[in-house]
């Protein structure tokens, strides 16, 4: 196991250097010089020069890549000129509270999802089944930052049962925490929650008419027990897949929902540097973002092996998902 | 009637879409006496397997139902019983095996796990004790070094590996019958062989009943005392291996002798062709079922429902014509030398 | 989303044959799906509502009165009032349906073109050039999808054009992994190699034969594509990173709407569910055209 934890992390290094590569063009891809966009058409000729060369711009483009390369490996990922701050700094302060709220919607999406589909495919064809089902379309079709933008007016503006925006500190006391909590992590929830939904209903619609189940049930075993032991560890391995997908939905729902309700973290600091045309944040925190991908997908293949006995090592080849 | 161990009376079971309802079974009658092997044979789609189901109450249920009929089991009507009283039941009293030991074993739980879960069903003992009792189920189906296959995952072992593991399953609360549905068609001849001597051996130790679902007459001549044959869902002939065997009734039980004995059918998964195919079960069948693919109809067969009969002491038959001993003649002696 | 029933009562009783798949079969099969009409049905209106926009809407969507800004429901004449420049929001309601159609369907197209061709000559030449196609895929695919279409869009600037592009950039690794994998598989079949050695050209064989064999996983794939591109757009131009005002958009009227929530809810409610209204519609129809194509593909 420890052997291929090591092996695998090696399969990455392609993966992150393909996705410094991409960052990195996508960089130069802007028009003119992105040192006289990012300072704004009121800037001296003097300070869009200086700038360039603090920036490298006025280096041959492989040279700029190297040192690029170069600062990355060594954790610089630059230094922003609006915040007037190491990007690395910037990311450390808010990326607890993206973590934060991505955890608290996954395990709202896990909690609510995975049992949703499990009674789904019990009560196939109920009513309640078909509830579910509706519900759940309606969830993987809903643009988050309306819902986001409706809670607020529902709970907040007309309730005023939760804070509109921010992050609560626990100095104010758990209670208030968690309240400014609420509304953003059932927004960022929604989608991978109705995604848990629906997965986890055919996965199991798949695995409950085997006849391994038709085993369990002849052994006497209860329906409850057949359901979330025997059903559920067998559809765990699709479910697994999705959580790797719905990860990447979480890290760019914060985005919006970070927008929406002024929450702290990554994704209010890539919009505030957009509007602030500071590049260099935008590059590195996506850089980094994508990272923080990578590395949460290898640990749902780890997982993969936990779940699926069958799964075998020796043979699977390391991909970037 | 006291001494059967079991006796099913008029069993229909059908199957709902909002189409249409099949009427799977219609009209099963059977009975087993303890330690007795009954085999009950016929086409896929003949209802075999459902009436197995049915008796386990493991009809998926929507869309299936058991809509009329009796299961008796030691003179206690299985259909009344509650959810509880029948889960005491599955896996204690009545124990099942599948076809496919590919596919019948929980791929994510360990083997011992699987049989332990059995065992700690039904008898309140510690986790330790039921991995002992485990590991000696283990060591009774011939599977050797126990100690460590115990702990091994259903894919690491063979075919016929799995299928003793299943029997070690099935068998681990010394059940007084035991259903086993198509237990060795997908195994290798050899394997077959020792899986259906294995069963043997163990039902004498054990004193255990077995209903053997099977399409292989061979099994049921090896392994049988008396014998069911189903069509369309219901039953047409039944009797000691040997009556059916040397004194078939029914024109369909004929059909299935004959194809038997003259095709090898040790690795064919369906039976060799009898010609046309059975009725459809979502329409009502007037008639005999068998009416469009007997030879020997008559005006009477399509009109009239034929009753199941005793004709001679044990042996039952459904056709109008089973007295009429011209036809019998002809067919008479040809199975058994 | 409703799955093949494993234990309908034909499958247990009778032994049913493969039925021939033909385009009667499959009609059948989607339109008895009463949820996917449905969608299909909401996804024509929309068509519908888009081309006849001119027709559909009361007013110019980007007639200014700044005197009468903000109005309720029913107000002068505005159906569901004005926005805070006073123009009409149900006419730009209609309008928008054009942005987030023609977004939609576009940078899918773009998505679906780039990725199929790069999906084709990976699976198909193999190789090195597959490896860095898919590991160039691979990489466009840690990013969380609006993150990267975000990313182009700050840096290719503001207008529909950009828009389509970014989204469609985004959209290209799922068409190429999807086209790649039904390749590799389609690649093992006898006859390409008989094609092959009949002296077929490459691109013969990869628009003949291989291509095709792509087409069900691949339409499945854009319909639902359709819906997310939808979404993203409107996302992006929540962030102020979409279409350029003052072109009617359904999320920059969202991001206006959420400034004015307490005077004016209708704005952010309604440009909301004409979203979701048209999402919901395409996700219907594509789970119903999944049913009917390709029950394997899961959500």
């Amino acid at each position: 196991m420890g052997k291929y934890i090591i092996k695998r992390l090696f399969d990455l290094l392609p993966t992150v250097f393909v996705v410094a590569v991409i960052v990195f063009i996508i960089t130069r891809l802007i028009p003119g010089n992105p040192a006289a966009v990012m300072l704004g058409p009121t800037a001296s000729v003097e300070d869009i020069e200086k700038l360039t060369t603090q920036l490298g711009l006025d280096q041959p483009l492989y040279k700029q890549f190297l040192d690029y390369l170069l600062g990355l490996l060594q954790g610089d990922f630059g230094t922003s000129l609006s915040y007037n701050q190491p990007v690395a700094q910037l990311i450390m302060e808010r990326f607890p509270n993206t973590v934060i709220l991505a955890l608290a919607a996954l395990v709202i999406a896990l909690l609510i999802g995975i049992p949703a589909g499990m009674i789904s495919a019990a009560r196939q064809n109920s009513a309640l089944d078909y509830g579910v089902m509706l519900v759940s379309l309606l969830g993987v079709s809903m643009p988050i930052f309306w819902l986001g933008v409706m809670l607020v007016l529902f709970f907040s503006v007309n309730l005023g049962w939760f804070p509109a925006t921010g992050m609560g500190t626990l100095d104010d006391g758990l209670l208030s925490y968690i309240k400014h909590l609420i509304l953003p992590s059932i927004t960022l929830a929604t989608i991978p929650m109705a995604t848990f939904a629906r997965i986890t209903r055919s996965s199991m619609l798949e695995v409950i008419s085997q006849e391994y189940i038709k085993t369990a049930r002849a052994k006497g075993v209860a329906e409850f027990w057949v359901i979330s032991k025997h059903v559920l560890k067998n559809a765990l391995t699709p479910i697994l897949t999705v959580l790797g997908m719905q990860i990447s939905m979480l890290l760019g729902g914060a985005v919006l929902t970070e927008t929406i309700f002024s929450w702290p973290g990554m994704g209010r600091l890539i919009v505030d540097a957009i509007d602030k045309r500071d590049f260099v944040v935008v590059q590195g925190t996506v850089l980094f973002i994508a990272i923080i991908f990578v590395l949460v997908n290898l640990l749902v293949d780890i997982l993969y092996k936990v779940v699926n006995p069958r799964v075998n090592y020796e043979s699977s080849k390391g991909g970037g998902q | 009637m006291s001494e059967n161990l079991l006796s099913i009376e008029d069993l229909d079971v059908e199957f709902r879409s909002s189409s249409s309802t099949v009427k799977a079974v219609n009209g099963v009658n059977l009975t087993l006496k303890k330690k007795e092997t009954l085999g009950i044979v016929g086409e896929s789609g003949s209802g075999k397997s459902v009436t197995a189901t049915a008796l386990m109450q493991l009809i998926p249920s929507p869309p299936g139902k058991i809509s009329n009929g009796k299961i008796l089991f030691n003179g206690i009507d299985l259909l009344t019983l509650s959810k509880k009283e029948m889960r005491s039941i599955r896996g204690n009293e009545i124990a099942m095996i599948f076809q496919d030991p590919m596919t019948s074993l929980n791929p994510v739980f360990t083997v011992g796990n699987q049989i332990i879960e059995a065992i700690r069903q039904h008898k309140k003992i510690s986790k330790k004790e039921a991995r002992l009792e485990a590991i000696a189920m283990l060591k009774t189906v011939g599977i050797p070094e126990p100690e460590k296959r115990i702990d091994m995952y259903p894919h690491e072992f063979s075919g016929g590996m799995r299928q003793r593991a299943m029997i070690a399953i099935a068998l681990s609360c010394n059940p007084k019958l035991l259903i086993a549905d198509e237990p060795t068609t997908a195994l290798d001849v050899t394997v077959q062989a020792q899986i259906l001597e294995l069963m043997k051996d163990l039902q004498q130790t054990n004193d255990t009943a077995i209903i053997m679902i099977t399409h292989d007459l061979g099994v049921v001549w090896e392994m049988c005392d008396n014998i069911i044959v189903m069509y369309a869902g219901t039953t047409v002939e039944s009797g000691s291996v040997e009556t059916i065997f040397k004194n078939p009734l029914h024109p369909y039980t004929w059909g299935l002798l004959e194809s038997q004995i003259t095709t090898d059918v040790q690795h064919n998964e369906k039976l060799p062709a009898i010609p046309g195919s059975p009725p459809d079960l979502r329409k009502p069948v007037l008639g005999c079922p068998f009416v469009d693919r007997c030879p020997y109809s008559e005006e009477v067969c399509h009109t009239k429902k034929p009753e199941y009969i005793e004709v001679e002491p044990g042996h039952f038959a459904a056709c109008h014509f089973q007295h009429e001993t011209s036809r019998l003649e002809k067919k008479e002696g040809m199975f058994v030398d | 989303m409703m799955n093949v029933q494993p234990n309908t009562p034909e499958t247990i009783a009778i032994e049913e044959g493969n039925l021939p798949v033909n385009e009667k079969v499959f009609l059948k099969k989607l339109l008895k799906n009463k949820l996917a009409a449905i969608g299909l049905a909401v996804t024509i209106l929309m068509i519908l509502v888009a081309i006849f926009a001119p027709f559909i809407a009361t007013h110019p969507p980007n007639e200014m009165n700044v005197g009468n800004s903000l109005k309720p429901i029913g107000a002068d004449g505005h159906f569901l009032g004005t926005d805070n420049y006073g123009r009409d929001l149900f006419s730009r309601l209609v309008y928008g349906a054009r942005i987030s159609l023609i977004v939609g369907v576009s940078a899918v197209l773009f998505g679906a073109i780039l990725g199929t061709f790069l999906g084709l000559i990976s699976g198909y030449f193999g190789g090195k050039l597959d490896s860095i196609i898919m590991r160039t895929m691979d990489g466009l695919f840690a990013f969380p999808f609006i993150l990267l279409a975000i990313t182009l869009m700050t840096v290719l600037g503001q207008g529909l054009v950009n828009v389509i592009i970014a989204i469609g950039i985004a959209n290209i690794p799922g068409f190429a992994r999807i086209v790649r994998g039904q390749v590799l598989s389609v690649k093992e079949e006898e006859y390409i190699e008989v094609t092959h050695s009949l002296g077929a050209t490459h691109s013969r064989i990869l628009f003949q034969h291989v291509l095709p064999n792509c087409l069900a996983p691949l339409i499945v794939y854009g319909t639902m594509s359709v819906a997310g591109a939808i979404i993203s757009e409107a996302a992006l131009s929540f962030l102020g990173l979409g279409v350029q005002p003052p072109t009617a958009s359904w999320g920059s009227i969202l991001k206006d709407g959420k400034d004015f929530l307490v005077l004016n809810p209708q704005m952010a409610t309604f440009s909301g569910l004409a979203i979701l209204i048209t999402v919901l519609g395409i996700n219907l129809f594509g789970d119903g055209l999944r049913d009917a194509l390709d029950p394997k593909m899961r959500v």
